[in-house]
């Protein structure tokens, strides 16, 4: 790795669109039901991944990832996504 | 003429595909392996159904990255014809060739029975053979097959005729119970603006022998009609309409060549 590139720990939560079914969600909320809890008004389900990454910045570590969520992680049809970027640690040469 | 069925790891109805071009209406097929680069002089690609990449991340989101897929997108841009049959269709939907996603069945099921669609249009390589309104008996088998759109890419399907074939009931009617996976509008297929691809979710390979139902066979009889009418179906070729039916009989390569009768084999 070359010397003046930075670590960083990405998390990328891709949750579905508003209006998009999230059958995993009402499934999970139904259950929850079934099993006597109350006052759970809605549940949202999604994926989560967990990146580590180098990059020579945070700014260009952001552009990095937002380009992966553009081009395969999310699909914009039926995907919102956020990203956050861990702070970064030097990388060891 | 010559047919391209693409294998990715994870296709499983690539030999129904090949038998549905080969035994169903005797035309030349050929499997092309994902990792190819090369559409081997294919006039027309089918992309079947099955798991592709493990369904990972989703359905068809991986498949659309590989290698052959780069051809086949440039093949379908030059108005060469496309159908995508099941994950070929959430293929198609993922590499952008086809608007909006299949989202996962409303029932959360896995759904894998036979259903009723209605041919919407005709104008369509893959549906010329059939007449409007056709009711057509065809399987499915997929967990996610709900199709969905914005509402502005729903009313341009419509205003534009794209949307290709519909759930209904066996009177032909779009009913909330003929609607196996929740599909906005009981969307079963639909085309793209040049009306060259075609995605659909049910499987017209599976119903194309007299045992299990010939419904299916339209939409391969549709494709050998439609690429012979064209000459060869293919934007290089595209200057012998007229004669198509008599120079394809005069080039067709016979229909079981050596290596693909032995790929078929189960």
């Amino acid at each position: 790795m070359p010397a003046n590139q930075l670590s960083f720990r990405v998390e990328i939560r891709v949750t579905p669109r508003e209006g998009i079914v999230d059958p995993e969600g009402q499934t999970i909320a139904r259950a929850l039901e079934d099993l006597g809890y109350r006052g759970v008004s809605r549940v949202g389900s999604g994926r989560l991944l967990k990146l580590e990454l180098q990059a020579p910045s945070g700014e260009d570590a952001r552009d990095l990832v937002t380009r992966m969520c553009e081009e395969l992680i999310a699909n914009p049809v039926i995907e919102r996504y956020e990203v956050q970027i861990r702070s970064p640690e030097t990388a060891s040469p | 003429m010559k047919i391209g069925i693409v294998r990715f790891p994870g296709s499983n109805c690539d030999q129904d595909c090949h038998r549905a071009v080969d035994e169903g209406v005797g035309a030349e097929a050929a499997y092309l392996w994902h990792k190819s680069h090369d559409l081997e002089g294919c006039q027309a690609i089918l992309l079947p159904g099955g798991f592709s990449y493990g369904d990972h991340l989703r359905a068809g989101a991986i498949a659309r990255f590989s290698p052959i897929m780069r051809e086949v997108i440039a093949f379908a841009r030059d108005g060469g014809p496309v159908l995508g049959i099941c994950n070929g269709f959430q293929v198609l939907c993922e590499a952008g060739l086809l608007p909006g996603a299949l989202v996962r069945n409303d029932s959360l099921r896995f759904r894998s029975h036979p259903v009723r669609v209605r041919v919407e249009q005709t104008d369509t390589p893959f549906t010329s053979e059939y007449e409007e309104g056709d009711v057509l008996r065809m399987p499915i088998a997929h967990g996610e097959g709900q199709y969905v759109a914005d509402q502005s890419v729903i009313d341009a399907l419509e205003s534009e005729r794209r949307v290709i074939f519909r759930y209904v009931d066996e009177l032909g009617q779009r009913t909330e119970e003929a609607n196996p996976n929740g599909s906005v509008r009981n969307i079963a297929g639909i085309c793209d603006e040049g009306r060259r691809v075609v995605g659909l979710m049910p499987h017209p390979e599976r119903v194309v022998s007299k045992l299990l139902g010939t419904d299916g066979l339209g939409v391969f009889h549709s494709l050998i009609g439609s690429l012979q009418a064209t000459g060869d179906g293919t934007t290089t070729q595209t200057t012998r309409a007229g004669d198509g039916p008599a120079a394809q009989a005069a080039e067709a390569p016979a229909t079981h060549a050596p290596g693909v009768a032995e790929a078929s084999a189960p």
